[in-house]
């Protein structure tokens, strides 16, 4: 596995995603309105309301459960970018070319998934740091400290993201060989983020809570199901199976 | 090229005995074959007959399910000689798979790159390429707005970007214009000229017959292989032509008792005889009919065209089973 020959095919897809409007919209406008919608939200219910009706813990709850946001727009963005790439180029049927030069189908692969990966985590960290430095403008008055960074967002932002990133890229890659247009492989897609989704209302109810610890155990399992699923992706993704079994 | 030439030449292709399954089905059935260095090898059958899975193959992009393979210099099944294997050859797949939204230098500028061409290389190679395919002006241009020959021809430059020793081509004229399929065809003439080596796949029999030195015609099972005048002389047999004044009995007769038993078949003022040796037969057929009193008006040799000896061992083939 040469990384240079990965990066090679990584680069050339970020290119074409140039040409795609929604891929840039995906990838700037969702992470950028978690950013900057929160605090804005926050800021307005501290105005509105007053701060002396809304007690720091339930402001501190509030707050902790919108970065999980953060984790769910990584479960969802990959699928928009990866599905293109992938669909995308089996749709131009411009794989078997690529085949036939002398790149690995696991360089091909590898950077298929880098070209999801790189910019959606970029699009994420990026809107992350923007998204603590309003929320601590926003609260800090109120709370008296500043509430970001903290060990649950640093737990969710590096190891929960980049998991659910490439959990999301390998289960476009399983969508994809079955399916032979962008827009079908988003929506199937679309239910990765349920698991996610879930999570997030089981611990809004307050049937677990999501700190530090219980994070942690999530990435673990994340972690284990990323693996499996790795095995499962890599196998989908054979010359022989592009060519003679994919829809 | 004579027989003796070629097999002191470097093989290419070496292929025994190559088998492909896909479950139940097999879509081609123990191919032993050899392509020869410099040498246009086309490979002709009908849908289905196989030739895409061969390529397929014999580039290492599907594996075999039985049988062995030597392409330029590689064995294929080993890994790392199916990656020195995919450095030394070109594809043109039956598909032309460009990326649609990029022009025509940056889709070339990508093969280069994966194929790891030094960058002045591969500047140098593009700007040849795409002036002899006449593109040049086009070349930064979406894809997207080029004609299906014009794709053509830029699939084509891709395969050769990276000066491939061997050249597979599926189809390449498919679905084009006549003038379209001209051009095509003749840079693969140019390429001819440089003495690459080139395996194509085609339906076209006189594209095979003006471009390739020798043909082979598969249906799962190779049928046969030769050089087309080879092909047409060996399943067809040869035949003359007399045309004379007035055709009779008596001139058949004349003309078996000098050449032996035969068949000959008059329609209008034409007998064709059948002959083994043109040379040797025509001078005795022309001295029987004179011999015999007939007046000659012309005499010729009838060769089939490849289209009519393809047909025929496609269906014989096909009544065979
Ligand atoms: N992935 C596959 N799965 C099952 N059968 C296949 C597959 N690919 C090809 N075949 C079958 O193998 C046979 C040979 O197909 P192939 O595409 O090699 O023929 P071909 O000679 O290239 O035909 P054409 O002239 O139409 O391009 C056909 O019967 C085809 O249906
Ligand atoms: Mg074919």
């Amino acid at each position: 596995m040469r990384l240079s020959q990965a990066w090679l095919v990584a680069r050339h897809d970020l290119n074409l995603y140039r040409h795609r409007r929604t891929i840039l919209y995906t990838l700037v406008a969702f992470p950028l309105g978690v950013a900057i919608g929160f605090p804005v939200l926050v800021r307005y219910l501290l105005s509105r309301v007053g701060p002396a009706s809304i007690p720091s813990p339930v402001l501190v709850g509030l707050i902790d459960s919108f970065s999980f946001f953060f984790v769910i727009a990584s479960a969802t963005l990959p699928i928009a970018v990866a599905s293109y790439s992938i669909v995308g180029e089996k749709i131009e049927k411009s794989l078997e070319p690529l085949l036939a030069t002398p790149t690995t189908d696991g360089e091909i692969l590898l950077g298929k998934a880098l070209a999801a990966l790189v910019p959606t985590l970029a699009a994420i960290w990026a809107s992350s740091v923007l998204y603590m430095v309003l929320m601590d403008r926003v609260t800090v008055g109120h709370l008296g400290y500043l509430f970001y960074p903290n060990a649950e967002i640093a737990v969710v932002l590096l190891a929960l993201a980049p998991l659910a990133c490439l959990f999301a890229v390998e289960v476009s890659i399983l969508i994809s060989a079955r399916v032979a247009d962008v827009r079908t492989a988003q929506q199937i897609g679309g239910i990765v983020f349920l698991p996610f989704v879930l999570l997030y209302v089981v611990s809004e109810v307050g049937i677990v809570t999501l700190d530090t610890l219980h994070l942690l155990a999530v990435s673990g399992g994340l972690a284990l199901v990323t693996l499996g699923l790795f095995a499962l992706s890599r196998r989908a993704f054979e010359r022989e199976e592009i060519l003679t079994r994919w829809k | 090229m004579p027989l003796a030439e070629a097999a002191s030449l470097v093989s290419m292709i070496h292929a025994v005995g190559l088998t492909k399954r896909f479950g139940n089905l097999t879509a081609v059935e123990e191919l032993s074959l050899d392509v020869h260095e410099g040498e246009v090898f086309g490979f002709l059958g009908p849908n289905g007959a196989g030739k895409t899975t061969t390529v397929r193959m014999l580039t290492s992009l599907i594996s075999r399910s039985s049988g062995t393979a030597e392409v330029a210099g590689c064995t294929l099944g080993r890994d790392a000689d199916e990656l020195e294997l995919r450095r030394r050859i070109g594809l043109l797949p039956e598909n032309v798979g460009l990326y649609e939204s990029t022009s025509a230098v940056q889709n070339l500028e990508y093969f280069g790159r994966l194929h790891r061409l030094p960058e002045a290389k591969l500047r140098a190679n593009i700007e040849r390429l795409l002036r002899m395919m006449d593109l040049w002006n086009e070349r930064d241009r979406p894809i997207a707005t080029y004609s299906k020959g014009m794709k053509q021809k830029v699939a084509i430059a891709r395969a050769l970007v990276h000066d491939p020793v061997l050249l597979f081509l599926d189809e390449p004229t498919a679905n084009l214009d006549p003038e379209s399929a001209k051009t095509v065809r003749d840079f693969i003439l140019e390429l001819k000229k440089e003495r690459r080596t080139i395996f194509l796949n085609t339906h076209h029999l006189d594209e095979a017959e003006r471009i390739c030195d020798r043909v082979g015609i598969l249906r799962t099972r190779l049928l046969t292989v030769g050089s087309p005048e080879a092909l047409r002389d060996r399943l067809w047999g040869s035949r003359t032509v007399v045309r004379v004044e007035r055709p009779s009995e008596a001139l058949v007769v004349a003309i078996t008792d000098r050449l032996g038993p035969r068949k000959v078949e008059i329609s209008g003022d034409t007998m064709v005889v059948e002959v083994t040796d043109p040379d040797r037969d025509n001078p005795e057929i022309a001295a029987a009919v004179v011999g015999a009193g007939g007046r000659l008006r012309q005499i010729s040799q009838l060769s089939p065209s490849l289209e009519e000896v393809y047909l025929r061992l496609i269906h014989e083939q096909g009544s065979a089973g």
